[in-house]
């Protein structure tokens, strides 16, 4: 169920130069390495995507890789808020297509980590006003300026979702254990085609209610889905928190979850560590007790 | 947890760092959202200005900055000529600095802005013509809701 | 005497519309309204799922907007409430299959024979949400006390606004504890940012995921706290001015004080 995916490219296996300016030569030859542009979606809101995108792009730039997250939800915008970095976008992602800004000018640098920046939304306009070829073309540009280029899509599977999909390579899936998020990821996963082989993230699991059949399993989802599992997260109220604050969780790599998104960000980079996992284990004595005597409610 | 021990040491809960934040994103939100209100914004900030000094309505610019916990409005707005004290209506630019009766309000920000002349018989006090160019020059903060 | 059409819509994902649609409409069932509930989704319905219906779908909206079949075929009598109807959307066409006048159209044809239509707008601001509002001569707009979500709210009560259309706000999982520890906006909090009148506050429950999984609505029990909650979201529906209820040491917006057990 844990496979990796082979990872086309990786910043590390370069064979050593003898000097800066045959480095720089060998790295603009090298035009085969490319970033990766992978988008994140799930068909269902509110499942995690840009909770997700924030912590993952957080986890990867913390390793030493350098990441782009693009906020694809142009009118609903909300990555700069869950990063903090609401109050420094000066110009959007349209201003960029549309040419009125160079990308260095709408990219915000993030507080918090050195390699990691955004390029947000735009907030007063409409999803149908980006046209699917200039967006693939951008995340081209960006691909060759950064190792890892992450797109958040929007909720849905419209226009939104189509033209975060175009520019990417690579997909993931986020899923929280719960029937209407599972049929929807079915249908983006039917929806994203044989260019991609998804990979799966379980969102907002909460163990305790699995174990009491209220919820769920992450066999459960994924006996549907069958999907390479890149990691299970648990439901924490602290993302709520860290949320209020702008402060990615990934930024706190002490906690659960914290440490998770950095497992994902490393099977993510091709490393061979396993998914993580919620410390889900076995029932409780008193659970089974209960279950036993026939008492399903609390 | 990590909250916990943050509280008990004095920081403030996440939840009013998110009232704020979101206060000020709306702000910002609702202005993008809105270019024909700042637009008219602009047309009734001139049109009351132009009732004290000539402006040239061309170059006038108005942006909204983040200044740490606030949003600021800044408008520069170039002047052309001011009236003279007494109220006659003629609209050339003062020739040289002179000094003030009552220079107790500090110099203007306004790009052009040149003291008028003190000429006798005049009975309105020249700084407060400078009081108000700068008022209307520099826009207060949004109040807080 | 037409019925009142409601859109219920976020703009964020995930808050809770289908489930707040499904068991309002099942609330006022059980009042004795005549309640049609129209899923509005098309591509990603789950209204259905959410009561579930998801086996006895015949036909679907975007086959009632072609003519291809009646409102009366399409329409699934819930069997365990005697006055609750549900119009599915169809799952594999897109949202643009119909046009905001060709969903009004519907939307009033469904009102002649109910007392309420509860139409669950999909998320976002796009053609599904223009839709699903077109039908509709008021709103609920459903948030949590999240920054994002309530964002995305002000947004759409901005668009609803423009349209003339009178809006109430549900605040849902709301989760007092986080409130009082200073870790959660407060209710208060949510009204002072949007400034809409509020309808309810729905807290936290993990009952929903067991419900929704079994395809029930909460509702359908008796006396549990959330049913308590939609009943009196309801009577507030339809002009009663009921006390929201108290979550511990939470304030209120001048309304009386209730008990301070949750429900």
């Amino acid at each position: 169920m844990h496979q990796l995916q082979p990872n086309p490219s990786t910043s590390s296996g370069q064979a050593p130069s003898t000097s800066p300016e045959q480095a720089e030569a060998q790295a603009s030859a090298a035009t085969a390495k490319r970033g990766r542009a992978i988008v994140l979606t799930s068909g269902k809101g509110g499942v995690g995507k840009t909770t997700t995108a924030a912590n993952l792009g957080t986890a990867l730039a913390r390793r030493g890789a350098s990441v782009v997250l693009i906020d694809a939800d142009v009118g609903l915008r909300n990555l700069d808020i869950v990063l903090g970095l609401e109050s420094r976008v000066q110009h959007h992602l349209l201003d960029v297509l549309e040419e009125r800004a160079s990308i260095d000018d709408a990219l915000v640098a993030d507080k918090h980590s050195e390699k990691l920046f955004l390029l947000a939304a735009a907030q007063s306009r409409e999803k149908d006003e980006v046209e699917t070829a200039k967006m693939q073309a951008l995340v081209s540009r960006l691909c060759e300026r950064f190792d890892y280029v992450l797109i958040d899509s929007p909720a849905g599977i419209e226009l939104g979702f189509k033209n975060a999909v175009a520019g990417a390579d690579e997909a993931i899936v986020i899923c929280t254990p719960e029937v209407a998020a599972v049929r929807d990821v079915d249908r983006v996963v039917g929806l994203l085609g044989n260019r991609f082989k998804p990979q799966l993230i379980i969102n907002r699991l909460r163990p305790h209610l699995v174990r009491r059949g209220k919820m769920l399993s992450v066999d459960d989802v994924n006996g549907i889905l069958r999907l390479p599992l890149l990691g299970v997260i648990a439901d924490e109220p602290e993302i709520i928190v860290t949320t209020n604050r702008g402060e990615p969780l990934a930024l706190q790599t002490h906690t659960a979850t914290g440490a998770a998104y950095h497992a994902i960000a490393a099977r993510v980079a091709g490393e061979d560590v396993p998914a993580p996992m919620p410390a889900a284990a076995k029932p409780s004595f008193a659970e089974r007790l209960s279950a036993f005597f026939g008492g399903k409610r609390r | 947890m990590i909250e916990f021990l943050k509280r008990l040491f004095g920081q403030p809960g996440s939840s009013a760092t998110a009232k704020e934040r979101l206060r000020l994103v709306l702000m910002t939100d609702h202005l993008e959202l809105a270019p024909e209100m700042i637009e008219k914004m602009k047309r009734d900030l001139v049109d009351v200005i132009s009732r004290f000094v000539e402006v040239d309505r061309d170059r006038i610019d108005v942006t909204f900055e983040r200044q740490d916990a606030t949003l600021a409005m800044l408008a520069n707005i170039p002047i052309l000529s001011v009236n003279r004290p007494n109220g006659n209506g003629t609209h050339k630019p003062p020739e040289q600095p002179a000094p003030l009766p009552e220079a107790s309000a500090p110099a203007a920000a306004g790009p052009s802005a040149a003291p008028p002349s003190a000429k006798a018989g005049s009975d309105k006090p020249p700084v407060r013509k400078r009081r108000r160019r700068k008022k209307s020059q520099r826009a207060a903060p949004a109040p807080a809701t | 005497m037409s019925a009142r059409r409601i859109v219920i819509t976020s703009g964020k994902g995930g808050v809770g519309k289908t489930t707040t649609t499904a068991n309002l409409g099942a609330t006022l069932a059980k009042q004795g309204k005549r309640v049609i509930l129209i899923d509005a989704d098309i591509g990603l319905r789950n209204l259905d799922l959410v009561l579930g219906l998801e086996k006895r779908i015949v036909f679907d909206l975007v086959e009632v907007a072609e003519g291809r079949c009646q409102l009366r075929q399409a329409l699934i009598k819930d069997k365990r409430f005697d006055s609750l109807a549900i119009l599915p959307a169809a799952q594999t066409r897109e949202k643009d299959a119909i046009s905001p006048s060709q969903f009004a159209s519907i939307v009033e044809l469904a009102a002649e024979t109910a007392d309420y239509v509860l139409i669950d707008s999909p998320a976002g601001i796009e053609t599904g949400f223009r839709n699903a509002v077109a039908g509709a001569n008021e709103a609920i707009v459903v948030t949590t006390p999240e920054v994002s979500a309530i964002r995305d709210a002000d947004r759409v009560i901005g668009k609803i606004s423009a349209a003339g259309k009178p809006i109430r706000l549900i605040v849902n999982r709301l989760r007092p504890e986080m409130v009082r520890s200073g870790d959660m906006l407060s209710v208060e909090d949510v009204c002072d940012v949007l400034s809409v009148e509020l309808l309810g506050i729905i807290p936290d429950d993990e009952e929903i995921i067991d419900t929704t999984n079994r395809g029930e609505p909460v509702v359908l029990g008796d006396g549990n706290r959330l049913g308590v909650i939609y009943q009196k979201i309801a009577r507030r529906l339809e002009g009663e001015l009921v006390p929201f209820t108290t979550f511990d040491n939470q304030s209120l917006l001048g309304r009386l004080m209730g008990a301070l057990k949750t429900g």
